[in-house]
């Protein structure tokens, strides 16, 4: 009987040993009287997130009163998931992939559309002759899937192919040695990343690295099918608390900040990264900041702002384009509280007052020289 | 002593063997690999896909990230993830061990709980990794045990328990079953309790099953740990290193090629310890019956 009850109090005391937290749900004070932020990125630390890092190294975001945690992504981690089970406040995930998840039921809302082009493009060596989608018939046309690979299908769809049968699709790893072999003619590339790769391999005729002219590009933002691609994403259901929606104007406009101050100081942008650990080359890491400028800037209606004939394009794309297994992105329309550019707004006031440039009209990119293997 | 000297001697010719059949098949086999039709049947063999064994190993000594301020080599930075996934795995292994042994212990005590449970042990096992790794990830932030909040590598370390777990309650169960019934007899015979039977036969009767089901279990604590990692993307370990790599694999193949070593000393290593464990229990193998 003794025995018993010690089992019973074991068990009760396990019971009361663990116990549930979730971020932000508690107003908990950090260190100095800040306020805990979790942010979640959907990759691992690069150039692709400067912004966020660079407002936490610069201290943007303590300035507005906030302490983030940055988290890394991982191949299986989800961040719309990961926020809408309120594991983190905000999360960084491309529009159709994360309205996917709105549709299956995740509570969460655009809140800032950091990057307002597409950076998606279809490589191919210049000698094969494919600079738009209507030359991808009949050829080998790598491709990411995984909800990656919709611009493409709406591409080839809309200039009269149909990607089952007049393309042979091959699904591409994520490295480019697919393409730089010959296996397959096309293949998917981030501007960012997998195209500064094959940049950065020698060539074996030449015994130099890759040039920009030995490819032709497919750039999805000239085709008319571009996706709109990394956004902030709050939880819509915590967005009816107004201390939440002070603290995501806060966090929009540090994150900005941070953007903007990218956008001026690459190359110290790029030394932020590689010191929150990223292990890709620094010509590389710069290349990757300096595309991702690109896609924000210049920013006519401000920074972060959802342009509706861009949203409109992305929902229109991802419920019309098939992709391999037949299916869509969305089946139906999200509802109104899918994006809401309030917060975005107050945030451009906030940092107009600061005297921060949000627009870069004038933005002019550098010229970055890819070294072998991104070093 | 002779006898480990030739232990060694043995693993060190393995990995020389093993590299000159790199070297061999990169010869041999065309640079583009073998194909019948559209199906693969060989792997590319050209320096992109399968670099040379020795700029693998230069790359050893070369700094893991060129134009870093903390310029550290890549020996360096594999030799860290390594140790760090050695540690969760070590960690996963021992409590998917208890847990498993306690496990197999009810279940042989009680015949009942062994029908119960027997058949979801089972089929935990098919339940794919890569599903359940995002929902322990997921308690990061969630869970705090007495003040300490779940930290990252605690969820490697259970999904690498997770798998490890199973072999030793099989193995334990197994083991803790075999004594001979005339042996069973004699102890009930002598008026022995369930616990002196378990100590004095049961225990002794298993290590010939519990032995090759740690070696079992090491080894997917190993794998375990490094799919976790790569799954969750932990920071610290050998798997993110080797996935981290593999991103640049396009212009820098033989970087990801020496995490990949890593991995293969880390296995070796988690393998030499489980072989220690044999040879302290020597004793009992075979003892009984």
């Amino acid at each position: 009987m003794k025995r018993r009850l010690l089992c019973v109090l074991a068990v009760a005391l396990a019971t009361v040993a663990c116990s549930t937290t979730a971020p932000g749900t508690d107003s908990s004070s950090g260190a100095g009287g800040s306020q805990k932020v979790v942010l979640q990125l959907q990759w691992f630390t690069q150039g692709q997130f400067a912004g966020y890092f660079a407002a936490r190294d610069q201290g943007f975001y303590r300035e507005q009163g906030l302490d983030v945690e940055i988290k890394e992504g991982g191949v299986d981690i989800v961040p719309q998931t990961v926020l809408a089970q309120g594991q983190a406040d905000y999360a960084i995930a491309w529009v159709p992939k994360a309205l996917a998840s709105r549709e299956q039921g995740a509570g969460i809302t655009d809140v800032a559309q950091v990057f307002q082009r597409s950076g998606t493009y279809q490589v191919s060596f210049a000698n094969k002759g494919i600079s738009k989608a209507a030359d991808l018939a009949g050829k080998k046309v790598g491709n990411w899937g995984f909800g990656n690979e919709f611009e493409l299908f709406a591409g080839m769809t809309s200039a009269g192919l149909k990607p089952a049968s007049d393309v042979t699709l091959v699904q591409q790893q994520f490295d480019m040695q697919a393409l730089l072999s010959g296996e397959i003619d096309a293949a998917q590339a981030m501007s960012y990343n997998e195209y500064a790769q094959v940049l950065e391999a020698p060539n074996p005729a030449t015994g130099k690295l890759y040039q920009p002219s030995d490819f032709t590009i497919i750039d999805w933002n000239a085709q008319g099918t571009a996706m709109l691609q990394d956004a902030i994403w709050a939880n819509t259901e915590r967005l009816s608390d107004p201390a939440y929606q002070e603290t995501t104007t806060k966090f929009i406009a540090a994150s900005l900040k941070g953007w903007a101050y990218c956008r001026d100081n690459p190359e110290s942008c790029r030394d932020i990264v590689v010191k929150a650990g990223s292990t890709l080359g620094s010509s590389h890491q710069l290349w990757q900041v300096n595309e991702v400028n690109k896609l924000i800037w210049p920013a006519p209606a401000g920074a972060g702002v959802i342009d509706d004939a861009a949203w409109t394009r992305t929902v229109q794309i991802a419920r019309t384009a098939v992709n391999a297994d037949g299916q869509t992105v969305l089946t139906k329309e999200p509802d109104a509280q899918a994006r809401d550019n309030t917060y975005v707004q107050r945030a451009l006031e906030l940092l107009k007052t600061q005297n921060v440039d949000v627009v870069g009209s004038g933005y002019q990119p550098k010229q970055v020289t890819l070294t072998e293997g991104g070093k | 002593m002779r006898n480990r000297t030739r232990t060694v001697v043995t693993a060190v010719a393995a990995f020389v063997l093993l590299g000159a059949l790199w070297e061999i098949t990169k010869l041999v086999l065309p640079a583009a690999g073998v194909t019948v039709g559209d199906i693969r049947l060989l792997p590319r063999t050209d320096d992109a896909a399968m670099p040379h064994v020795w700029t693998v190993l230069a790359r050893l000594a070369e700094p893991e990230v060129a134009g870093a301020a903390v310029a550290r080599p890549v020996w360096l930075a594999v030799l860290a993830g390594a140790a760090f996934t050695l540690v969760l795995a070590v960690g996963g292994l021992a409590l998917g061990g208890v847990l498993g042994a306690l496990l197999a212990l009810v279940m042989q005590r009680f015949a009942l709980v062994e029908r119960a449970t027997l058949p979801y042990v089972v089929a935990s096992q098919t339940v794919p990794l890569i599903a359940i790794a995002p929902l322990v990830a997921g308690w990061g932030g969630k869970i705090a045990i007495f003040g300490w909040s779940w930290q990252p590598w605690a969820s490697v370390m259970v999904i690498s328990s997770y798998l490890a777990f199973f072999p030793i309650a099989v193995g334990v169960l197994r083991g803790l079953g075999s004594p001979a019934r005339a042996d069973l007899e004699l102890f009930r015979a002598m008026a022995a309790g369930w616990w002196t039977t378990l100590l004095r036969l049961r225990m002794p009767a298993s290590v010939p099953y519990v032995v090759p089901a740690v070696r079992l279990a090491a080894a997917a604590a190993v794998v375990g740990a490094i799919v976790a990692e790569i799954s969750t993307g932990t920071r610290g370990g050998i798997g993110r290193l080797i996935i981290e790599y593999a991103q640049s694999a396009t212009a820098d193949p033989s970087r990801t090629y020496a995490a990949i070593l890593g991995a293969v000393v880390l296995g070796l290593v988690v393998a030499a310890v489980v072989g220690l464990l044999d040879v302290g229990l020597r004793r009992y193998r075979g003892s009984v019956r």
